[in-house]
């Protein structure tokens, strides 16, 4: 299945495991009429609308309506239609998914999976351009995921769905309709598995989700300049592949990490922060964050566009980056 | 109602589960104020309630779900459970029902269908609905029971779950224990809040389609007449249903901590509350939902106050073995402490 799109291949992952486990069930806004986005679209033909649910506009009740069905023997999938909507309903994710199975000291598991949509692109202004993983990374009894590429988004969809946690499944807008030439390969379908993307020696470049593709870019333009760099899609935010990050450090001594998301308190600090405890004597230089300003997203085209981290962009602080000594500073 | 033709048999089982939570909410309190560190944070007890949770449970069949709050110890022990796990669970013992991750506030028995206790006010309201929903999706004739109490009303999860209950005709009852009503209010009244703006608490409901009843949470046979009958609609395919179920504060739940006014309960002050401490005699007379049973078993000849009496020394040896089980038993080695994060 070469030269797939994200979108498509994302909804064959849901529907192959919506196939092989009738417990599975997709709940959310207009999703039985395709989504925002047309991930669902077609699936209520195959499974009709007692697994492929519309509800009304009630994020904490869709959630928490997920998580009751959840421990009491189904396994839903909840698609909130921008992830700046999960902020109503952080109660039932925080409070009640993240931690039924530790406050019940085991007895209880929440086999739900938490579809969300971001990324600042089209201009569609703060309320619904923001990248809030950080957030879902932070709290305890959560996972997070957010693939970078069609075959990946297949994948780990499906790896999600069997996961006994909660997975929120982090889904780019700009990557929905581009195609991918690798297409679906049969791969392994595991969470918590980081992926070496291009191979390189000077500097180890970290990113996840579309921030991947101007990564990849940003190192095809540093080759030309005789710059090697090795990038790393962590695919999985929690768990955490720290050890392939750390692998990569030990032969490369320099390490940036680019995502979409706001720098400050973004996972750039927290993969810095892992990789200075446990390799500190591998770096030749302080770790650099790339991401987005300390600003709601503007929606202004000239505006957003300074907002998101480019390929020009990375590729000229990695540059910069490769000249600092430790004697001189930066 | 229906709950006048409960045998003798089963209205001394329900006395026997309202005696044994009363008894083991003394011993929580008890074990609060006698020990610095074994109850740290609050708590609530559910003294003068036990007629509307050992009511309602009793209309719940073996595989039936049920959801509460900060106030469960009572709904636990009226579900079936035993308050030695439950004692153990407040006090952060392993042998505590959630091994002593849950504490007081979210004792969980998923062998007994109690899926989550939430502490968010009204966190757990969307989450039955969520039960209700999977057994509709399962086509089973289970039933999903929610405790809450009345400050519930006031957070947006009960009015969209409400909603989408309604919308979705699921098997959901949802009990609501208003224990902010005066005597008379019970049976009649109005709601004496200033923080709500609806008079009636089930008009609420009725705006959305769902069949509303006030109850008597005083009276075991009221609460339990009418849960037997909503359970057996509900199993039908006629819910979602809403209850008040209307009762009178404990006078030692008036303050920010319980506090046992006069010590624990003493029989004698069930047969005469004149002997009590003055400001327990009122709610004796007219609120006790534990001494108004006591008394109408006596005087209508369906038990003697000896028989009485005997479950009550039966349900006090029970709490206080309790007691002594949960505090013999072991704490969570910190070696423990990243258990159960992921499934």
């Amino acid at each position: 299945m070469a030269n797939l799109r994200f979108v498509d291949a994302l909804r064959e992952g849901i529907a192959e495991e919506m196939r092989a486990d009738p417990r599975v069930m997709i709940l959310g806004e207009d999703v039985a009429v395709g989504g925002a986005f047309g991930v669902t679209r077609g699936l209520v033909d195959e499974f009709g609308h007692g697994r492929v649910i519309n509800t009304p506009i009630s994020e904490d009740t869709i959630m928490g309506i997920a998580v009751g069905a959840a421990v009491a023997g189904k396994r839903p999938i909840v698609e909130i239609m921008f992830v700046d909507f999960i902020t109503l309903a952080m109660n039932q994710l925080v409070n009640h998914a993240a931690k039924v199975h530790f406050m019940s000291g085991g007895q209880l598991a929440v086999p739900m999976v938490i579809r969300v949509q971001q990324g600042a692109q089209g201009g569609w202004g703060s309320q619904h351009s923001q990248s809030l993983e950080a957030w879902f990374a932070h709290v305890p009894g959560l996972k997070a995921v957010a693939p970078g590429s069609a075959a990946d988004a297949n994948r780990l969809i499906r790896a999600s769905i069997r996961d006994d946690s909660p997975v929120v499944f982090i889904e780019h807008r700009g990557l929905y309709f581009r195609h991918d030439p690798d297409g679906l390969e049969p791969g392994e379908s595991v969470l918590g598995k980081a992926h070496i993307v291009r191979e390189g020696s000077d500097i180890t470049l970290v990113s996840y989700s579309r921030m991947l593709t101007e990564c990849l870019e940003a190192a095809e333009d540093l080759a030309g300049k005789g710059i090697s760099v090795e990038v790393i899609d962590l695919r999985s935010l929690v768990p955490l592949d720290i050890d392939t990050v750390i692998e990569s450090v030990r032969k490369t001594n320099r390490l940036a990490v680019a995502h979409e998301a706001v720098v400050q308190g973004g996972l750039g600090a927290e993969i810095a922060a892992r990789v200075q405890e446990m390799a500190m004597d591998y770096l030749d230089a302080p770790v650099l964050r790339i991401g987005a300003p300390y600003t709601p997203p503007p929606a202004s085209p000239k505006l957003e566009r300074a907002f998101v981290p480019d390929r020009a962009g990375i590729a000229a602080r990695l540059h910069r980056m490769l000249s600092y000594s430790k004697e001189e500073g930066s | 109602m229906a709950g006048s033709e409960l045998s003798v048999d089963t209205l001394k089982s329900a006395l026997h589960r309202m005696m044994l939570i009363r008894r083991a909410e003394e011993q929580v309190i008890d074990l609060a104020t006698s020990f610095d560190d074994l109850i740290r944070g609050h708590y609530h007890v559910y003294i003068g309630q036990e007629a509307s949770g050992v009511g309602a449970c009793m209309a719940l069949g073996p595989d039936d779900y049920m959801f509460t709050t900060h106030r469960n110890h009572g709904h636990v022990i009226a579900r079936g459970g035993e308050p030695s796990p439950v004692i153990a669970e407040i006090i952060g013992r392993t042998t505590g029902y959630n091994k002593g991750r849950g504490g007081t506030f979210h004792v969980i028995a998923k062998h007994l269908g109690v899926l989550q206790t939430s502490a968010i006010v009204g966190g757990c309201v969307p989450m039955a609905a969520g039960a209700a929903f999977s057994i509709k999706k399962r086509g089973t004739d289970q039933v999903s029971l929610v405790f809450f109490g009345d400050g519930v009303l006031e957070e947006g999860a009960f009015h969209e779950a409400l909603n989408m209950s309604s919308l979705w005709k699921l098997p959901l009852i949802m009990m609501c224990e208003n224990n902010s009503v005066l005597p008379e209010g019970r049976r009649q009244g109005e709601y004496p809040s200033s923080s709500f703006a609806a008079t009636q608490l089930a008009d609420v409901a009725k705006a959305m389609n769902v069949e509303t009843h006030v109850v008597d949470g005083g009276d075991v046979r009221e609460v339990a007449g009418l849960l037997t009958e909503l359970a057996h609609r509900t199993r039908a395919g006629e819910g979602p249903f809403f209850i008040e179920s209307r009762m009178t504060r404990w006078p030692g739940n008036r303050g920010s901590f319980p506090e046992l006014i006069g010590g624990p309960h003493q029989m004698d002050w069930t047969w005469d509350p004149g002997t009590a401490d003055a400001r327990l005699q009122d709610w004796l007379t007219n609120s006790d939902p534990v001494s108004l049973l006591c008394r109408s078993l006596v005087e209508e000849g369906a038990m003697t106050r000896e028989e009485v009496e005997e479950i009550d020394a039966a349900t006090r040896k029970e709490a206080e073995e309790a007691r002594e089980f949960a505090l013999s038993s072991p704490t969570p080695s910190p070696e423990s402490a990243m258990d159960y994060i992921f499934a």
